[in-house]
């Protein structure tokens, strides 16, 4: 019983605002663009379909190509800086300044050098610098976490530096580093969505543009309809990330 | 003699830690280190293991690289690596072939009563194995010299006295000299034949007690009149250290 109704709790909840919300629309005759029932967004999700698959698509490729680059270059960039505490403090303060500046506000730089006519590269550059800090600073953390009695142990045998990375610090940073990749996915669809806003409607065919569209028409419910694949997708990409989690946190620990 | 501590000293920015301090260990002995919490029985390990180096006076050591052991309060292993793998990594960094560090992991493990278990991970077993491991891991090597750091801090009684025993047993095959550092005033009388007690921190030598009796211990040592005696006279020095 209980198991039962934890599991049916969420789409329950769910039901009953959905179903107070078309009510309140009905009841109080709010005009569709305005704010449209929850029928009339799920009959835009069965019209566009097959726009919205393709949107979709468009942002979730553009959002995974984005962490594999940001993926690759914070993990270079964090074996270096562990390999070198000089670096380390170089790095450090230009790491921070760039993370805490909005991507909006350097978007439309990025725009411009990669050149108007390539707005998917732009996308893929700031979902890439949102999906950075994450992964970085996860890993920069997690090479430093191993045990320090272990440390000593590495000391008492007089381990190389190499063997000291490969054999300890890699290995101890591998839970960091699934945390920061997590973390990391839902940054890069935030990132490509809202790269996407900036590029408007050239040449990028994601949701967001699906959204912009809609909204110039006053087609509030396409709008909505666009939002709710996108935070299907979110939400669809955040369980695959923790159940991955989930799996090589088992497989780190054996257990 | 295999490691010698001469009036040595350890300072650090929030005072002195250690010292002025002095140990000598013979080949194949065992000698236990006793003293309250924070007296610096831990930094002394570390400085006879080369791990660390004095502020003042001098370390001599004659074991080479790979010839000295130590096994931590914790377990210590790696969890990501399997029993033979955490208990061939010393091997391992020595450069050792794959396969023959894997072997001689196993025979280590089997000592240490662990056969069966080689695949298993840290997180698979008990608080006892995994200690066991650790020894292992610090066997491995052949050691001149092993360095116990309270090794049975975390373990309840039976476990603790099993593993003591078992400890003694492969002292007697291979001789290695032991420190062997505890609060606990039985278990050191039990497993060492010469215990130093050691005062509050900074810790000096509050004096010396050689403990008679065969190693390792027959059945029934905890209860003869001549390990009570010595419990009690390391108990006198004990609080004589602590009160200095």
């Amino acid at each position: 019983m209980s198991r039962l109704a934890r599991a049916v709790a969420p789409f329950a909840l769910i039901a009953l605002l959905l179903g107070a919300w078309e009510l309140a629309c009905r009841a109080l005759h709010v005009p569709v663009y305005f704010l449209p029932p929850p029928s009339a967004v799920l009959q835009a999700i069965a019209a566009d379909w097959p726009s919205l698959l393709r949107s979709a698509w468009n942002t979730l490729s553009m959002a995974l190509i984005a962490l594999v680059v940001a993926s690759l270059f914070a993990q270079g960039l964090a074996l270096a800086v562990g390999l070198s505490p000089i670096l380390e403090r170089a790095v450090r303060p230009l790491a921070a300044v760039l993370q805490v500046t909005p991507v909006v506000a350097i978007a439309p730089l990025v725009m411009i050098w990669a050149g108007l006519d390539h707005a998917p590269r732009a996308i893929v550059a700031l979902a890439a610098v949102v999906a950075f800090f994450p992964i970085f600073s996860g890993a920069v953390t997690g090479l430093k976490a191993a045990d320090p009695d272990l440390e000593r142990l590495f000391d008492l045998y007089g381990a190389s530096r190499l063997q000291r990375l490969l054999r300890l610090r890699l290995p101890s940073a591998v839970p960091y580093l699934l945390e920061g990749h997590k973390v990391a996915s839902g940054l890069a669809i935030i990132g490509a969505v809202v790269a996407e806003f900036v590029a408007g409607s050239g040449g990028a065919q994601g949701l967001a543009w699906r959204i912009l569209e809609a909204s110039n028409r006053l087609q509030t419910a396409r709008m909505f309809a666009a939002i709710v694949i996108l935070g299907l997708l979110g939400a669809t990409l955040h369980a695959v990330l923790q159940a991955a989690e989930r799996a090589g946190l088992a497989w780190w620990r054996g257990r | 003699m295999i490691a010698a501590l001469s009036e040595v000293e350890i300072d650090y920015p929030r005072g002195r830690a250690l010292g002025p301090f002095s140990l000598a260990i013979a080949a194949g002995e065992i000698v236990a280190l006793v003293g309250p919490s924070g007296c610096g029985k831990s930094t002394a390990m570390r400085l006879l293991a080369g791990l660390e180096a004095p502020s003042r006076g001098e370390v001599a050591r004659t074991p080479g690289r790979g010839e000295t052991a130590v096994v931590f309060q914790a377990p210590t292993l790696a969890p990501w690596l399997s029993a033979r793998a955490n208990a061939a990594l010393p091997l391992e960094l020595a450069g050792v072939a794959h396969a023959e560090a894997a072997r001689r992991a196993e025979a280590a493990l089997a000592r240490v009563g662990l056969a069966g278990a080689e695949g298993a991970r840290p997180a698979q077993l008990s608080g006892g194995m995994a200690m066991r491991v650790s020894l292992a891991r610090a066997l491995v090597t052949e050691p001149k010299l092993m360095l116990l750091d309270e090794p049975f801090a975390a373990l309840d009684e039976i476990t603790r006295r099993a593993l003591a025993d078992d400890i003694l047993e492969l002292w007697a095959e291979a001789r290695p000299g032991i420190v062997f550092v505890t609060h606990n005033v039985e278990e050191a009388v039990y497993m060492a034949s010469r215990v130093v007690v050691m005062t509050a921190g900074p810790g000096r030598t509050a004096g010396e007690v050689a403990v008679e009796g065969p190693l390792p211990r027959p059945q029934g040592y905890r209860i003869t009149q001549g390990f009570r005696a010595q419990v009690e006279a390391v108990s006198a020095r004990l609080a004589q250290g602590m009160a200095a």
